[in-house]
C-alpha cells in the first residue's frame, strides 16, 4: 500500500483541531441536551457521558425498557478488497471463510508472539467489505499485515456514527421507527435499512447480554437517526444512558474490555503484563483448522509446552460489597490474582467478579479462592476477606438476547 | 594555612551538587570558580539590562527530583515549570506540533499520516521500555566489570539480572536500539519525514554526529529519562533560567556552610608523592585540600590541570582519544516584542515550547555534512525556545528572551580558530533561518549573544564546547566512562576525582554525576550517606 501523503491545503484544514482538545461525537447536541448529571469522561478522545440522569436508574432502563448509548468513539476500520477474507483470516483468531456476508463475530487479533492485540467485532457488510470495530487503534499493524494482499485499510472512527440501542423493548422502538424487516435479524445478523436518503447499518450486536441491536450510519445522519429512535421510542420506555450503566450489564454479560480487563500487547510496557487468547478467556477462538494467522505458530506451541500462565475468569464472592481491583488468594495466604472489574449485579443479585489468576488457581486449582476487599467507610478502609467461587460467565443470561422473532414487549 | 577537606574545581551545577553533598556530610568544603559568576553551563547572565538569559543550557528535564529534594532546593528557590508543546515548522507553511494532550497530539500526526498517528502508540511503547531500563542506573555508580571487589560484582550482577531477565527479543532490541541510528530507528514506525525529524531531534542534539550515524538512538533516550514532577519525557523551563538550578545549588551549598570562591582560577592540581594535596590557583597561591574533585571535563582535568607525569600512559592515551567534539553554537536573543510565526495559529501553545525548522532527516544530515567539512550549517538545525512565554522573571511584560541552540557548529572553521568575522556570519545563518518563517523578526532584536566552541570553551571551560562533556555513545556510557577502568569518579591520582558530565551517567543538567561522585567520596572517607536518598523507584 502506497503511503498516503496529504496536501498542505488538507492538512491546513485540519489544524484548527487543537482548539478544541475533546471532540464531541455526532450526538454530542443530543447527549447534551439530555445531560442533567453533567457528568462526562474521556472516551478514546471523545467527550462521552458517564450518567445523564441517573447513573443507577440508567441501568434499569437497559434491563427493562430499552436504553440508547453513543459508540461513536469506538474505533472502525474498513477493510475492502478482492483478498479482504482472506486477510481478516490471517488477521484474527476465528475462521472468517464462516462468517457470510450479513454476519458479525466477536474476534480478537494477536501479534506474531500470540499476544492479544485487542477484541473486537467484525462486520462482513459485503462478500469484500468488512469493518472491523475495537477499542485501541491499529493501522500500523492493520496496513502491514496487509501486505500482499489487495486490499484497503482506512480508519472511518470519525465518519461513521454508531449507536447502541439495548433492552427489552428495543426491537419494537426500531419497528415503530418503520425499520421492517428487523424481525428477521438474528443474533450476529446485519441488514442495511433506508434512513434519510441514506441507509443505516443495523445488527443484532451489544454489550450487555440483552436484546440489543446497533447501528451505523454516516455521521452527517447522526442526529436524524437519533431522533428518530426517540420519537419511535418515546412510548417503549427509550432512555439515553451513560458508561457506568453500560457497564454494569457488560460485567453482569461477562464481557472483558481491553485495557481494563487485559493490557493489550502494543500498550504493555511491562513485558510480563501481555496475554494469550487462553490467557484472557479467548481461547475458544483460536481456529487451528483455517490456516496460518498472526500468532498462530506461538499460541500453538504455548499449548503444547504448557507454557499458559494466566487466567481469565468469573468470580462469585461472598456478601455484596463489591471486589473491584482486590487482590486474590489462595487459602487466604498466597496471592495468585487480581479483581479487574466488579459489581454487585442487580439482576443476578450476587456479587460478581472478572479477575484474571496465576495458573494453576482459577485453571485446576479453584477451590479456597479469597477476595481481600478494602471498602472505605467514612474515612476508614473496612478489610474484608471473601471467599471466591470460579463461575461460568456470562453472569447474567437472559433468552430475550437470543430469542427470534425477538420479544415484543 | 588552612586546608579544606575538599576543593571542588568548578562552580557548574554537577561540582555545587557534589559540593552540597560533601558539606551536608560534615566536610569542610570549597569551590572555585574561574569566572566570576557561578553555574558553569547552568547559567543566567544578565548581558543587556533588563533581559536574563539562559546562557548555555535552556531547559530542564533531567535534573533528578531526588537531589532537589535532598538539597532543599525548592527552599532556595528551584521551580521548574513545564511547558506546552512545540513545533516543525514546515518549507510548505504548514507545521507538524506536539502537543500534551494524547489524543490531540494522535490527531495533528493524523494531519500528516493517519498511519504514523497510529504508530506514535507503540513508539513511546518501545522508547518507555529503554527508558525504563536506564533509568535505575543513573543513581548508581557503574560497575568496574575488570574488579572483583564484592561491590563491583553484585552491581555487575544487579545489572546482569536486569538484563537477564528480558526475553531473548528484549535483548535483541536492546541492542540494536543502543547501537543504531535514530534515522533507522524512526523508519521502523514512521513513514513521514516531518515527524521523524521532529523525533530524531533528540538523538542528535549535542552530538557530533548526524541522524544517520550509529549510536544515535541512544542518545535521543538520554533526552527521554528526564522529567517534570513524575511525568516522564517532559521538559519545562526553570523559573529564572538555568541559572536559578546553580543559584539554589550554590544557596544550599553557603547554608549547610559552604564556601564558594569566584574568580579563581585553577592551573594545576597539586599532587605529590601520587596525592592530589590541593589546588594551585592562576597567580600562584596554594590552596590545600585534602581531596580535590574536578567538575571539568576530563580532557581538560587531566590534559590541563594535572601534570603529564603523574598520570599512567594508557590512561593518558584514552583520555586523550575520549570524544568530545564540539558540534553545537548558542545563539541568545533580547526580542522587544513576542515575534510572529504566520504559519502558527494564533496563540499557539508551541510558542510556549520548542521551535524548529529542519523538516527532514535528510535536511539534518545534510546539516551534518557541513560540520564533517569543518563548516557550521549553512542550514542548521535550531532548538528555539523562549522561555518568557512562561516565566515572568527574565524579561519585563511583553519583552522576550529566545534561546537558539544551533546545530552544526564545528571547533575549528576550516581547519583554523574561530575569529569575530566568522562568529557573526554563524549568527547571521540562525537569524536569517528565524527570518524566513518570521517576517520583521530582525527588527525586534534589542540584543544577541553569540556562543561558538569558542566561547563555550573559553568561557565555561567546555572542551571544544561539547555539551555532554564528551559524547553520550555506547563505547562511552556507563563503565566505560569516561575511559575504562576510572568509571567509578576516582582517578589514578589518589584523592583527585572527577564529578563532571564526563563521568556516568553523562552529560545535561542532571546533576547525578556529581551526586554519585559524593557517595564513591564519602565510601572512600567512611562517612555516611544517610543524606543521600536513593533512586526513586522505577515499578
Amino acid at each position: 500500500m502506497a503511503k498516503a501523503t496529504k496536501s498542505t491545503s488538507a492538512r491546513r484544514d485540519a489544524q484548527a483541531h487543537i482548539e478544541m482538545l475533546r471532540l464531541e461525537t455526532p450526538f454530542h447536541p443530543r447527549l447534551e441536551a439530555l445531560s442533567q448529571q453533567n457528568d462526562w469522561y474521556t472516551w478514546a478522545g471523545y467527550k462521552a457521558p458517564l450518567s445523564l440522569w441517573d447513573e443507577e436508574l440508567e441501568y434499569f432502563a437497559i434491563r427493562s425498557q430499552a436504553a440508547l448509548f453513543d459508540i461513536s468513539p469506538m474505533v472502525k476500520y474498513r477493510i475492502e478488497g478482492p483478498d479482504a477474507e482472506a486477510f481478516c483470516n490471517r488477521l484474527t483468531l476465528r475462521d472468517v471463510a464462516k462468517l457470510k456476508p450479513g454476519r458479525v463475530h466477536y474476534t480478537a487479533w494477536c501479534d506474531e508472539n500470540g499476544h492479544v492485540l485487542d477484541d473486537g467485532t467484525l462486520f462482513r457488510l459485503s462478500a469484500d467489505r468488512f469493518r472491523l470495530c475495537c477499542q485501541e487503534r491499529h493501522l500500523p499493524w492493520l496496513m502491514d499485515s496487509a501486505i500482499g494482499f489487495d486490499v484497503e485499510v482506512e480508519e472511518e472512527t470519525e465518519t461513521i456514527a454508531g449507536l447502541a440501542l439495548q433492552g427489552p423493548t428495543s426491537f419494537a422502538v426500531l419497528r415503530a421507527a418503520g425499520l421492517d424487516g428487523v424481525e428477521r435479524l438474528k443474533p450476529f445478523d446485519l441488514a442495511t435499512f433506508p434512513h434519510k436518503r441514506g441507509t443505516v447499518t443495523i445488527s443484532r450486536t451489544g454489550f450487555t447480554g440483552d436484546l440489543g441491536y446497533e447501528l451505523f450510519v454516516d455521521a452527517r445522519q447522526a442526529l436524524s437517526l437519533w431522533d428518530r429512535l426517540m420519537e419511535a421510542g418515546r412510548v417503549h420506555g427509550i432512555r439515553a444512558i451513560g458508561y457506568t450503566a453500560l457497564n454494569r450489564a457488560r460485567i453482569e454479560a461477562g464481557f472483558i474490555v481491553a485495557n481494563a480487563d487485559f493490557v493489550t500487547a502494543e500498550h504493555a510496557v511491562r513485558a510480563d503484563r501481555v496475554r494469550m487468547p487462553d490467557e484472557i478467556g479467548l481461547g475458544w477462538m483460536v481456529d487451528r483448522e483455517k490456516g496460518h494467522f498472526n500468532g498462530r505458530r506461538a499460541i500453538l506451541k504455548a499449548r503444547e509446552k504448557g507454557a499458559l500462565r494466566h487466567v481469565l475468569v468469573g468470580l462469585e464472592v461472598e456478601g455484596n460489597v463489591p471486589a473491584e481491583h482486590a487482590i486474590v488468594y489462595h487459602k487466604g495466604k498466597r496471592e495468585v490474582g487480581l479483581v479487574s472489574a466488579a459489581i454487585w449485579s442487580p439482576t443476578a443479585k450476587r456479587n460478581i467478579a472478572i479477575a484474571s489468576l496465576d495458573r494453576p488457581y482459577g485453571d485446576t486449582v479453584t477451590d479456597d479462592l479469597w477476595v481481600e476487599i478494602y471498602a472505605m467507610r467514612e474515612l476508614r478502609y473496612v478489610k474484608l476477606m471473601k471467599r471466591a467461587r470460579v463461575v461460568e460467565r456470562p453472569f447474567v443470561k437472559l433468552a430475550r438476547r437470543s430469542a427470534t422473532p425477538p420479544g415484543d414487549f | 594555612m588552612k586546608t579544606y577537606d575538599a576543593i571542588i574545581i568548578g562552580a557548574g551545577h554537577n561540582g555545587l551538587v557534589n559540593a552540597c553533598y560533601l558539606q551536608r556530610a560534615g566536610l569542610d568544603v570549597l569551590v572555585v570558580e574561574k569566572n566570576d559568576w557561578i553555574g558553569g553551563a547552568a547559567v543566567s547572565r544578565e548581558l543587556t539590562p533588563g533581559f536574563l538569559y539562559s546562557n548555555c543550557s535552556y531547559v530542564c528535564s533531567l535534573f533528578r527530583p531526588e537531589i532537589m529534594r535532598d538539597l532543599e532546593l525548592p527552599k532556595h528557590g528551584l521551580q521548574v515549570i513545564a511547558y506546552e508543546g512545540g513545533a516543525v515548522l514546515t518549507q510548505d507553511g504548514d507545521y507538524l506540533a506536539s502537543y500534551r494532550d494524547h489524543d490531540a497530539h494522535r490527531r495533528e500526526y493524523a494531519r500528516w499520516s493517519p498511519r504514523d498517528a497510529e504508530a506514535y502508540e507503540r513508539y513511546a511503547r518501545d522508547v518507555t521500555r529503554q527508558c525504563r531500563f536506564i533509568q535505575p542506573l543513573l543513581m548508581r555508580t557503574a560497575p568496574d566489570p575488570t574488579s572483583f571487589r564484592p561491590r563491583d560484582v553484585s552491581e555487575l550482577v544487579y545489572l546482569g539480572r536486569k538484563f537477564a531477565g528480558l526475553s531473548a527479543q528484549e535483548m535483541a532490541e536492546m541492542l540494536r536500539f543502543w547501537t543504531m541510528s535514530i534515522s533507522d530507528f524512526l523508519d521502523e514506525y514512521f513513514e513521514t519525514d516531518v515527524i521523524k525529524a521532529y523525533l530524531a531531534l533528540s538523538g542528535i542534539i549535542g552530538t557530533a554526529l548526524g541522524p544517520m550515524s550509529p549510536g544515535t538512538a541512544y542518545v535521543l533516550l538520554h533526552h527521554y529519562m528526564g522529567e517534570v514532577d513524575g511525568s516522564v519525557g517532559a521538559w519545562g523551563y526553570a523559573r529564572g533560567g538555568m541559572g536559578a538550578v546553580t543559584r539554589a545549588l550554590a544557596d544550599s551549598f553557603r547554608a549547610s556552610g559552604g564556601t564558594i570562591r569566584t574568580e579563581a582560577e585553577v592551573e594545576r592540581v597539586l599532587v605529590k608523592g601520587g596525592e592530589a594535596k590541593g589546588v594551585v590557583l592562576a597567580g600562584g597561591e596554594e590552596v590545600l585540600g585534602r581531596l580535590v574533585v574536578s567538575n571539568a571535563d576530563v580532557k581538560r582535568t587531566f590534559l590541563k590541570l594535572v601534570e603529564e607525569k603523574e598520570l599512567p600512559d594508557p590512561f593518558l592515551r584514552r583520555v586523550r582519544n575520549f570524544k568530545i567534539r564540539g558540534s553545537s553554537g548558542k545563539v541568545n536573543i533580547a526580542l522587544d516584542s513576542m515575534p510572529e510565526f504566520p504559519a502558527l495559529p494564533k496563540d499557539s501553545p508551541c510558542l510556549r515550547g520548542d521551535l524548529h525548522f529542519t523538516d527532514s532527516v535528510e535536511r539534518m544530515e545534510r546539516a551534518y555534512d557541513d560540520w564533517k567539512a569543518e563548516r557550521w550549517s549553512a542550514d542548521p538545525f535550531l532548538d528555539m525556545v523562549m522561555p518568557t512565554t512562561l516565566d515572568p522573571t527574565m524579561a519585563a511584560p511583553g519583552k522576550h528572551f529566545m534561546s537558539c541552540f544551533v546545530q552544526y557548529c564545528p571547533p575549528k572553521v576550516d581547519g583554523r580558530d574561530w575569529t569575530d568575522a566568522d562568529r557573526d556570519a554563524f549568527a547571521e545563518t540562525v537569524i536569517s533561518q528565524i527570518a524566513d518563517y518570521s517576517p520583521g523578526f530582525r527588527d525586534r532584536i534589542v540584543h544577541m549573544e553569540v556562543r561558538t566552541p569558542r566561547e563555550l570553551e573559553a568561557e565555561v571551560g567546555l572542551t571544544e564546547g561539547n555539551i555532554f562533556q564528551g559524547e553520550l555513545t555506547f563505547d562511552q556510557l556507563l563503565f566505560n566512562r569516561p575511559v575504562p577502568g576510572y568509571a567509578q569518579y576516582r582517578s589514578p591520582v589518589n584523592g583527585l576525582y572527577m564529578c563532571g558530565s564526563s563521568t556516568h551517567p553523562g552529560g545535561g543538567v542532571m546533576g547525578a554525576p556529581g551526586r554519585n561522585a559524593a557517595a564513591e567520596i564519602l565510601r572512600d572517607l567512611k562517612k555516611p550517606t544517610k543524606h543521600m536518598s536513593e533512586a526513586h523507584d522505577v515499578i
